[in-house]
């Protein structure tokens, strides 16, 4: 029990151990020139760009439901008129980032994980390395460069789509007065709690691509080995994102 | 120039308790094609990429254009690394590129070359490797011997010093890998370069090899021409020869 526990422990520090040094070797690569500009926002269109439906329709609905939900509750004492500043508040804070991301890791880590796991076992990492060509330089710095810019811009559209989503559930068909709706929300919300959401978002972007192609880049073992460390790519992400929120929004409160 | 290419001395190289290496001797000449036989799983594999970089060793050493290359830091090590090229197993082409792009690659990255002279050194590296127009394919639409071709164009694409081959006709039909063990004689012929091949098929390297380096163990226990290699009385050089089952390739012993 206690030598499994041991073991346990010293693969997580490892893998840790691993994963930082990665992180460190992405941000040398990424100052050093030459910059692989093409490389980057070939990923920007993939992560960002392409990520837009998924994002639009999962702020939207979250934002509808919550107008729902918050406006089952405060029908109970009378101040629907909050429902507005409830939804805004609750999206640009913590839905929007966190689903946001989510999404992404579901969509692109899950991706980047399959492709550089493929790319390592069918010997396409070393092929890079034996042209003298650094593959961090590739393969991971743009989809870190590019999560991390990306994440935060649709973060934006999901608390824009969510706040709407909101006022049509509210105001059109829930009948809570337009104006005190819209007043709430300007009174309520302030710019720090989007810069907030933003802060978060960017920080998830990192994490989702750094777990996504550390797992992705040390694959082994064939397609079991592809499948299985796309697994873990989307799960640890997922998990840690999850976690990170809690300690980013107790330090930034 | 020196004679020898590449030195490798006393390399010693184990993964948990499993030797995969366990001293190997052995120089590769400059200008000629090498050959190393030996078992599947033998760490033949493992042995060609100490030759690049790939893997360090546990101990030992391997001396390129005097250098010991396991020494060496990732900077320096690609400094090596230009001067050689590889074919892998499965090609090993970026699924993400086409065939064209794929050759391109290294001039690309490495050189300053403006795209129209990029251009003519792909396509004569392509009809080099009798695929000529095939530029605009995908690697996931060609044969596993077009793929291989594609990957020695795209290994040769930078006038390489050396070029090192993993297991260049397994997963092949007989006839393709006549071809593709054809083109490899016909480039070195032409290109006068280092070929360094490993490979289990015994017959087919008999063709091409200069010299003959058998591996068994984790050791190199033959090494000669293949007139040489067929005439050795060493037991483990026999045994490794009878088994194409074709009567009196292993002369054992007989000159």
């Amino acid at each position: 029990m206690i030598r499994h526990l041991v073991t346990r422990t010293d693969n997580f520090v490892r893998e840790f151990g691993r994963l930082a040094i990665m992180f460190g070797k992405s941000i040398y690569w990424g100052v050093r020139k030459p910059f692989k500009l093409g490389y980057i926002f070939k990923q920007m269109e993939f992560i960002g760009v392409n990520s837009t439906a998924v994002v639009i329709i999962t702020g939207t609905f979250t934002g509808m439901v919550l107008a729902l939900q918050s406006y089952y509750g405060f029908r109970k004492f009378g101040a629907e008129g909050l429902v507005g500043a409830t939804v805004a508040l609750s999206m640009t804070r913590e839905l929007g980032p966190v689903l946001t991301c989510l999404m992404v890791t579901g969509r692109a880590g899950s991706a980047m994980a399959a492709e550089l796991g493929t790319m390592r076992v069918t010997e396409q990492i070393d092929a890079l390395t034996v042209m003298a060509l650094n593959p961090i330089k590739y393969l991971v710095t743009p989809r870190i460069i590019a999560s991390f810019v990306m994440l935060p811009i649709l973060t934006i559209l999901s608390d824009f789509v969510g706040v709407f989503g909101g006022y049509v559930v509210g105001v059109k068909l829930l009948g809570i007065n337009e104006g005190a709706f819209i007043d709430k929300m300007v009174k309520y919300v302030e710019l720090g709690d989007i810069y907030n959401g933003l802060v978060k978002s960017a920080v998830f972007g990192i994490i989702l691509s750094l777990v996504a192609c550390y797992k992705g880049f040390y694959a082994q073992g064939g397609a079991k080995g592809v499948g299985k460390a796309t697994t873990e790519a989307v799960v640890v992400s997922s998990v840690t994102i999850l976690i990170s929120d809690y300690i980013l929004t107790s330090l930034m409160f | 120039m020196e004679s020898k290419a590449i030195r490798i001395k006393d390399l010693h190289k184990s993964f948990g308790n499993q030797k995969v290496l366990d001293g190997i001797n052995l120089d590769i000449e400059n200008g000629k094609i090498t050959v190393i036989i030996g078992k599947s799983g033998g760490g033949k594999t493992v042995l060609l990429k100490h030759l690049i970089g790939l893997i360090k060793p546990d101990s030992g050493e391997i001396w390129v254009e005097g250098r010991d290359i396991t020494k060496l830091r990732e900077r320096e090590l690609n400094e090596i690394r230009r001067k050689y090229g590889m074919l892998f197993q499965e090609a090993a082409l970026f699924d993400s590129m086409n065939v064209y792009d794929n050759v391109a690659f290294p001039i690309r990255e490495h050189t300053k070359t403006p795209e129209k002279e990029i251009e003519l050194i792909v396509e004569a590296k392509l009809e080099r490797v009798g695929l000529a127009g095939f530029g605009g394919k995908m690697p996931s639409e060609l044969s596993g011997g077009m793929r291989k071709r594609v990957g020695l164009a795209r290994a040769m694409v930078l006038d390489p010093e050396v070029i090192l081959f993993d297991e260049p006709t397994s997963a092949l039909d007989p006839i393709i890998s006549l071809t593709i063990l054809d083109l490899i004689k016909e480039t070195q012929t032409y290109l006068k370069k280092t070929y360094v091949v490993i490979s289990h098929d015994i017959l087919g390297m008999f063709r091409i090899a200069d010299t003959v380096a058998l591996l068994a163990d984790g050791k190199i226990v033959e090494t000669g021409t293949p007139d040489e290699v067929r005439r050795s009385g060493n037991d483990v050089t026999m045994e490794f020869l009878n088994a194409t089952k074709i009567p009196g390739f292993s002369l054992g012993g007989k000159s």
